[in-house]
């Protein structure tokens, strides 16, 4: 099903021409309303009507994250106070978080947003849905909440925390769609085999994850673990929050509602467009958010764009399942390295859970990686013999891989740390005084 | 004739072998024979106990990885070349050892206790004791 066939599935030229139109007003918009913008157009030289339409898009200058923390909290709304009626905020990892804000037509177009993304994963009016992401100023539990509610689900708010329970309430609610993150659903399916519950008394089919990079094979593990569909939708705060793309059953990757958000690709290092089926930095400008209208915001997640019509008849813009950051990239000595990487090495390994943590250090003027890997139960034999030829196994893989010598360290079973939220996977205790 | 020993996987890190010895004081199982062997990063505990199959399901719920392996416990003469003597003839029998620890504390019966991890358990016990080598019954080497 397409909830939104008119948008959704829009002839491409056409779609064009509303881009532009949207971008027209929404340039037009942040000069005249937001002061940060018409300083920083003003210094560019760039005045509202030399953009005509998305072919002038790169002559915009990029948002970052620091624009946002430089305007803490309220300097880039476009929208008085008055008209604003929801506040959101990122987690700050260091310092204060990023703060966004809503109008009541803001609100619409996100519920209207979700209602897409979950529909063409597969909900249904008929679906029971629990949603483990946090009620708050996270933007996942409120914003998967009201789209679901405008498709009609029936929602379980179970938020996050005590994974006990909200198996408990998946069995008794009989559950039939989960939110919550990759990491969450790994980690729930560990405590539902723990507490003995059968995953026949389970009426789960579909799973809508995000809030975090994954990679295909966690994929795997996750509908091998729960037997269900799991999808991946995608969003940040910044530009709305979930729903600015999501997956539909094909599994091409994620559609992108263009008619809210033109998506780029640039090269992190020198900020140059890049073409469709190229990889590179995803980029976003917000056409249609009143509050807090963004031009070409760095989301520092590493995707491709494809615009070639997807067979489940859709014709927006789809982008390549976000599995790293330009700021999760580790350089070990002198190589480029993505968690992600590792990851699926780990995943195709019989015996390893997919929990790991890779410890990054110093020692003298070199970089030393370690990977600590869980070892699963079921592959210990009691032999010396078993335990390194799996060692060696991930060692070698890791090799190939990354082309640099990485130390591997197996671990007890549930000894790393956990998340109910993201997952921490690096740990850099390299001090680097000179960068 | 076959042994049920427990291997239990350790990380290095302080205070997990005291762990173990804890949760099975606890539960009133007391250890026959141990031996540790390790890397620079992990360990693997092996153990013989009083009752085995209680032992396993208690670490395991512990959270311990345990994996039961069958071993052989061999009686010795403690005196010299005694070990040599048994060595030699699963050698003879091409048996090969993929680990073995020894006793010696028996005081009653003058003998050492050798626990060997082996190929084929059912041919070692067959060669031993065609050579009139004393292989400890289960049942005894747990009640020990």
């Amino acid at each position: 099903m397409i909830w939104d066939e008119k948008y959704e599935c829009m002839d491409r030229e056409q779609l064009r021409e509303l881009q532009s139109e949207r971008l027209r007003e929404v340039v037009d918009r942040v000069y005249n309303k937001v002061p940060f913008y018409r300083q920083l157009f003003d210094r560019e030289g760039i005045k509202p009507g030399d953009i005509k339409g998305v072919e002038d898009l790169s002559k915009l200058p990029f948002t970052t994250k620091d624009t946002l923390r430089g305007n803490y909290p309220y300097g880039l709304f476009a929208e008085p106070l008055s008209k604003i009626v929801r506040i959101h905020a990122s987690s700050g990892t260091t310092g204060k978080p990023t703060v966004v804000g809503y109008t009541k037509k803001d609100l619409d177009t996100w519920a209207e947003l979700i209602a897409r993304i979950v529909v063409q994963a597969g909900a249904t009016e008929e679906d029971v849905v629990q949603i483990c992401f946090g009620y708050g100023l996270f933007t996942g539990g409120f914003g998967l909440h009201y789209g679901l509610e405008k498709l009609g689900t029936t929602i379980i708010p179970a938020s996050i925390g005590n994974t006990r329970r909200q198996i408990m309430l998946m069995e008794d609610f009989a559950t039939s769609v989960l939110v919550s993150t990759p990491s969450y659903a790994l980690y729930m399916a560990e405590v539902l085999q723990e507490m003995g519950v059968e995953r026949e008394s389970l009426k789960l089919r579909l799973g809508l994850f995000g809030g975090e990079p994954w990679t295909e094979s966690m994929r795997e593990q996750i509908k091998s673990k729960w037997d269900i569909t799991a999808t991946d939708n995608y969003g940040l705060s910044e530009i709305i929050g979930p729903g600015v793309s999501g997956e539909c059953l094909e599994f091409k990757g994620l559609h992108i509602s263009e008619d809210h958000f033109i998506p780029e690709i640039i090269d992190p290092e020198t900020g140059e467009s890049l073409d469709f089926g190229e990889e590179g930095e995803l980029v976003f400008t917000a056409l249609t958010k009143e509050a807090f209208p963004v031009i070409r915001y760095r989301t520092k997640d590493i995707s491709i764009l494809w615009d070639q019509p997807c067979s489940c008849g859709r014709t927006t813009a789809r982008m390549k399942k976000v599995t790293g950051r330009t700021d999760d990239m580790l350089i070990i000595r002198g190589v480029n390295v993505y968690p992600s990487q590792i990851e699926s090495v780990l995943m195709e390994i019989k015996g390893v859970a997919p929990h790991y943590q890779i410890m990054v250090e110093r020692k003298g003027h070199l970089d030393n990686m370690e990977v600590k890997v869980e070892l699963e139960e079921e592959l210990f034999t009691g032999s010396f013999r078993d335990l390194e030829a799996v060692e060696k196994k991930i060692k070698s893989g890791l090799n190939s891989v990354l082309g640099i010598d990485v130390r591997v360290k197996l671990v007890e079973p549930k000894t790393l740390e956990r998340t109910e939220g993201k997952s921490k996977r690096v740990i850099d205790k390299r001090e680097l005084t000179d960068s | 004739m076959k042994v049920n020993q427990l291997s239990v996987f350790l990380e290095n890190k302080s205070g997990r072998l005291a762990r173990v010895t804890k949760v099975l004081g606890e539960n009133e199982i007391n250890i026959r024979a141990l031996s540790i062997a390790d890397t620079t990063d992990f360990g693997i505990l092996r153990l013989i106990v009083s009752k085995p199959k209680e032992a396993y399901s208690i670490l395991k719920s512990e959270g311990f990885v345990v994996s039961e392996t069958e071993v052989i416990a061999v009686c010795i003469p403690d005196k010299p070349g005694g070990l040599g003597g048994v060595l030699a003839i699963l050698e003879a029998a091409q048996i090969n050892i993929e680990y073995l620890y020894a006793f010696v504390g028996n005081t009653h019966t003058k003998n050492a206790l050798v626990i060997f991890r082996v190929e084929d358990c059912d041919r070692a016990v067959e060669v031993l004791k065609e050579k009139g080598v004393q292989v400890v019954k289960e049942e005894n080497v747990y009640s020990m």
